[in-house]
């Protein structure tokens, strides 16, 4: 609970500290601007142009319904992997057997492409739900896994020793040595495995289904309605921004405090 | 009475042959040294007594209400603040969180830690503050026997002498046994009642030295002394090498 409150109140000094990021990002919008002159409105709507039509679209029913529906696949998929990620990774790490099979079939989870992915699941699945949340499970998966056998492989023999010579019981052991540990490795992975999974979601929906972020992307390009394609990623980079520089990183920057 | 025992201990990792035929027994309120050589199974041996390591052949019997550990380098928790590194033991044994954390912060006033460095990360602190933080950690359990890892071996001298002292004024009180190692011959005289000699390959003991003045009457000059006479002993040249070749 302190932990909440010290979030808290560290936050509007957390936020102070965002002039310079907010000066690159309005940097950043000049420079689109400037290739609206250059290239006309048909192929770079200008940003006042694209944020109009986000206002408007955010007026529309219809539109937060498919936001809705790709926020729901992208939570469940992120979900999914992050419960299987770390347990697997966890019970990977604790034996060396298996961290040591584990490998080979994580490199070829990364390695495979995520479009191969989409159509196998393709197949599999069909067109819907399922396979969205499935090729999502499948990119985000890895990243947290990897995280949490890293974060088990190098806990510190030292520490584990002490631990012993004090008679920690066995929740202490966990909540006390192990766990700080796990969790650092851990809480990076699953930032990244969030934006892999905001990523993937958006590609699979517009190969895969009629509906999402993904599938109103598909149609703004079939009519070439630049600035609603636009609009829609300035919505998917905006959400990213915010859950990352907003929520996670506070935490990070609480939860990390002991880091030299 | 309270005791540790060991009696022909032999220990090997894979083939190699750390330990052969250690005898020894530990009383309470008595402090033991083993010196030898860097290398020697010193470490080893220790850690079989504090059931760190399993007993293969021979046995280990302790019979200490409690026991705990100072190591060589601190081994603080990364993410814990100085006092709730130093309650770490209470809370294991069942201490409530309150009376453990007071308990801390008075142990830590004693052993020259500040109010301002209460809640400090390890990562802030010097090296010095780290071993008191470890020493206070230790002795805040009031354990009956201690085990000491070289200790000492990484501290400037002044700090050496006042966390030995907070030590000598236990042993004199006879609230503590320990058992020390350590490579440094004075503060074995320093502070024990009985010194053994290990060799290495195997490590083996093969003297004893006892010492019956107590610790707290033991200026520099008896320690001076003391340390001059064992240096001229035969078995100690032999065992640290010190005859030039």
């Amino acid at each position: 609970m302190n932990f909440v409150i010290k979030i808290l109140k560290d936050f509007p000094a957390y936020l102070w500290s965002g002039w310079g990021s907010i000066a690159s990002i309005f940097l950043f919008i000049a420079l689109w601007d400037m290739g609206n002159q250059i290239y006309g409105d048909l192929v770079l709507p200008s940003p006042l142009e694209t944020f109009q039509t986000l206002w408007l679209m955010l007026q529309d029913k219809e539109i937060i319904g498919e936001i809705n529906t790709t926020l729901y696949r992208a939570s469940v998929g992120f979900g999914v992997s992050l419960a299987l990620g770390s347990i697997l990774g966890l019970i990977a790490g604790f034996f060396v057997t298996a961290s040591m099979m584990s490998r080979p079939i994580v490199t070829i989870l990364v390695g495979m492409p995520p479009i191969a992915w989409i159509v196998l699941a393709m197949i599999w699945f069909g067109m819907g739900d399922e396979t969205v949340i499935f090729t999502v499970i499948v990119a985000s998966f890895p990243i947290i896994f990897v995280g949490a056998l890293q974060g088990t492989r190098t806990l510190d023999g030292d520490l584990k020793e002490m631990a012993v010579s004090f008679k920690l019981p066995w929740h202490m052991k966990f909540l006390d040595v192990y766990f700080p540990h796990i969790f650092s490795y851990l809480f990076p992975a699953c930032v990244s495995g969030l934006g892999m999974a905001w990523k993937i979601v958006v590609m699979a929906e517009l190969l895969a289904t009629s509906d999402g972020i993904g599938a109103t992307l598909g149609v703004a390009r079939s009519q070439l309605d630049t600035p609603t394609a636009l609009a829609l990623v300035v919505i998917m980079i905006g959400s990213l921004m915010f859950v990352e520089y907003i929520i996670l990183e506070p935490i990070k920057r609480e939860v990390e405090l002991w880091r030299s | 009475m309270e005791k540790l025992e060991v009696k022909k201990l032999n220990h090997s990792f894979g083939f190699t042959e750390i330990l052969r035929d250690i005898n020894f027994k530990l009383t309470k309120g008595e402090v033991l040294s083993i010196v030898g050589p860097s290398g020697g199974g010193k470490t080893t041996l220790l850690h079989l007594c504090a059931d760190l390591l399993d007993v293969e052949e021979g046995s280990v019997t302790n019979t200490f209400a409690s026991s705990a550990f100072a190591f060589q380098d601190a081994r603080l928790l990364p993410w814990k603040n100085v006092i709730d590194n130093i309650s770490l033991g209470l809370l294991a044994n069942g201490c409530k969180k309150a009376e453990a954390i007071k308990k801390s912060q008075e142990i830590a006033i004693k052993f020259g830690l500040e109010e301002s460095d209460f809640e400090k990360f390890p990562k802030d602190l010097s090296g010095g503050m780290r071993q008191r933080v470890s020493f206070a950690r230790a002795l805040v359990v009031k354990p009956s026997l201690l085990f000491l890892d070289e200790p000492f071996s990484a501290l400037d001298i002044g700090l050496k002498k006042e966390l030995q002292a907070i030590l000598i004024e236990m042993i004199s009180k006879k609230e503590i046994s320990i058992l020390f190692i350590t490579h440094d011959l004075m503060e074995a005289i320093r502070l024990s009642d009985e010194i053994l000699l290990l060799k290495a390959d195997p490590g083996h003991i093969v003297k004893k030295f006892s010492y019956s003045l107590a610790q707290n009457e033991r200026d520099d000059k008896y320690v001076y002394g003391e340390s001059a006479k064992i240096l001229q002993d035969e078995e100690i040249i032999d065992t640290f090498e010190l005859e030039l070749k």
